[in-house]
């Protein structure tokens, strides 16, 4: 079979590039991390991954940063759609501010937002005589998780919604359109897979996050304790197995959740196109 | 060939600089978190006290950090001189998880290897208004308790089998030490992952009524905080913590460093290195300069881990491993 000259050269040096640094970066470190886990019998394995406290951490783990996935996908699209669609003073702040949970070391969030929810923190504060407890409950985790998840959904929709000419929204209210049925039958669909994509982003990066969580969360074993705090409870033993096994489930997770969702995103982009 | 011969020269000169720069020494100490202002002053004076008897300038580099990841470190490769560790534990894994030094290490410097010792305290608020003296107050049902969790946290687990040892002096019988202990950690809000996140949890958060502290933090967080604001408890009884220090074989054989290191090691044990560790309120070993600082450390039964509990190996299997007294005690429905 012969090949077609490409147009752009260098097509074959550049593949084995990527593929190169791909396999160093990504794909070799995983590997190993599977083989360390298969370094246990598969009793072993199972018995460690099925283990009751290692099944509440998961509930915990991958529970909250679902919740917090929901909530960066619901106010992350109202931020990209300010930052986007309107003009005001402090508009360039706001949006360099959105960058900060990739910038900021985690555990700097973590320490912040405990001061902040803590009993006598300044929000905790006028939250605990309502009864609602955050700092060392489930819902401490759900905030540091929504923390440092916010920038995925604002980041992938913010483009598009830029490429959305305004033109039609107007086009679609001169032929009788009310803006509830624009947003639904025009920009929804047109917004579908960034929304979906940043969705995924925020949770996968939520699920191994430890070191904003490990200071709001408490620690209780069966009820805060998340899943990489469990790997490194292994690693303190110097069970490097056992602890790639946990890994290695959070990793199966996060796949099937995103493999999903891009099975959604293919789905939406081809109804919308067609 | 002029070329040649000038390049020869030009690599024989910097060989010759390079032996010179060589006479320099680089020491590498991994430690845990509490004692970085410690060996900030022992360094300067060993490099001081080396420089006068053996004329070698040594460059003392400091890795601080939890005292197992800094064991893991050593495991996977960080080129540790010499380790100085919170628990023999830690040491023990370097042995049989990399096999860089010999499984007797903890006899060869005198006291089990451990130049100074700490023990267990409690850090109370101001006035100690919950009235608490002793271990049996911190099982009482309106008294919360703040430690580390011991599955994560080296000094935690000193915390831990204090409180056993207490209660099985008390109470006769390890079944009654371990409703006990599992009484006390029913008491506490907060399992933070190691000893410093904890003090932030009792001294910045102001959560629980006690903190379980290494008896040299609790001075530096009186100190931190301002004086006045936590006072110290000691109670009847608790553990002599030996925080044990070696050179790691394999690591000074390859850079040609076991005699600056091994001098490092002996120098903390020299009058110097004890008045050092008792400035920085660990507890030192030689008896002279012990009794300068006695007035700094209030007495107290101290039982140790290898006679009450077998040893680190036998304790951690038994109460820390997974599946342990520990995890039992987090049971559901417990």
């Amino acid at each position: 079979m012969s090949r077609r000259p490409s147009v752009i050269p260098g097509f074959g040096l550049s593949l084995g590039c990527a593929a190169f640094y791909a396999s160093l970066i990504v794909f070799i470190p995983l590997a190993v991390l599977f083989a360390k886990a298969f370094t246990l019998t598969w009793a072993e394995f199972w018995k460690t991954v099925l283990d009751p406290q290692a099944i509440a951490s998961y509930r915990l783990s991958l529970g909250a940063a679902f919740v917090g996935a929901l909530i960066n996908l619901c106010f992350g699209f109202v931020v990209a759609w300010v930052l986007v669609r309107y003009q005001f003073f402090g508009k360039r702040i706001i949006d360099a501010l959105v960058d900060l949970p990739f910038a900021l070391p985690t555990a700097v969030a973590g320490i912040a937002l405990t001061a902040l929810y803590a009993p006598q923190g300044w929000i905790g504060q006028w939250l605990t005589p309502l009864g609602i407890k955050v700092a060392y409950t489930p819902l401490g985790v759900i905030v540091a998780l929504t923390f440092i998840g916010l920038p995925f959904v604002v980041r992938t929709v913010q483009p598009v919604l830029e490429e959305l000419e305004k033109e039609i929204e107007e086009a679609a209210a001169s032929l009788g359109a009310n803006r509830w049925h624009t947003f639904r039958r025009i920009l929804f669909p047109a917004l579908l897979p960034a929304l979906l994509t940043g969705f995924a982003l925020s949770f996968a990066r939520a699920v191994g996050e430890y070191g904003s969580v490990i200071f709001i969360a408490g620690n209780m074993p069966f009820r805060t304790e998340i899943t990489p705090l469990l790997i490194v409870t292994k690693l303190e033993q110097y069970n490097y197995a056992g602890a790639a096994a946990l890994a290695v489930v959070l990793l199966v997770f996060s796949f099937i959740l995103l493999l999903l969702i891009n099975l959604l995103q293919h789905w939406s982009a081809k109804r919308a196109g067609g | 060939m002029n070329a040649f011969t000038k390049w020869l020269a030009v690599a024989a000169t910097s060989l010759a600089a390079s032996a010179v720069l060589a006479k320099d020494v680089n020491l590498l100490n991994v430690s845990y978190d509490p004692t970085r202002e410690l060996y900030v002053d022992f360094n300067r004076a060993f490099a001081e006290h080396w420089q006068k008897t053996e004329k070698q300038k040594v460059n003392i580099s400091q890795s601080h950090g939890g005292a197992g990841k800094q064991a893991r470190a050593v495991i996977d490769g960080l080129a540790a001189d010499v380790v100085t560790l919170a628990l023999a534990y830690d040491i023990d894994a370097i042995h049989e998880e990399a096999g860089l030094i010999p499984k007797d290490w903890q006899s060869r410097l005198p006291h089990n290897s451990s130049p100074y010792t700490s023990t267990i305290v409690f850090l109370v608020r101001k006035g100690n208004p919950k009235n608490v003296k002793d271990w049996d107050d911190l099982v009482k049902s309106d008294i919360q308790v703040i430690t580390p969790n011991p599955k994560t946290s080296g000094g935690a687990r000193w915390n831990y089998l204090a409180a056993w040892a207490f209660a099985k002096k008390k109470l006769g019988s390890d079944e009654k030490a371990r409703e006990f202990v599992a009484q006390l950690y029913k008491n506490v809000p907060v399992l933070d992952s190691g000893a410093r996140g904890s003090l932030t949890t009792f001294a910045q958060r102001g959560i629980g009524d006690v903190f379980l502290s290494w008896e040299n933090e609790a001075f530096l967080a009186g100190k931190e905080f301002g004086e006045g604001a936590f006072e110290i408890v000691v109670p009847s009884l608790s553990i002599l913590a030996e925080p044990p220090v070696t050179i790691v074989d394999k690591n000074v054989d390859k850079h040609g460093t076991r005699k600056v290191a091994q001098a490092y090691l002996e120098f903390l044990y020299s009058k110097t290195g004890q008045d050092i560790a008792g400035k920085h309120f660990y507890r030192p070993r030689d008896p002279e300069i012990a009794a300068k600082y006695a007035s700094q450390f209030i007495k107290v039964d101290l039982i140790t881990i290898d006679d009450e509990f077998g040893g680190w190996q036998k304790a951690q299997k038994e109460h820390f491993n997974d599946g342990g007294v520990f995890d039992q005690i987090y049971k559901p429905g417990n």
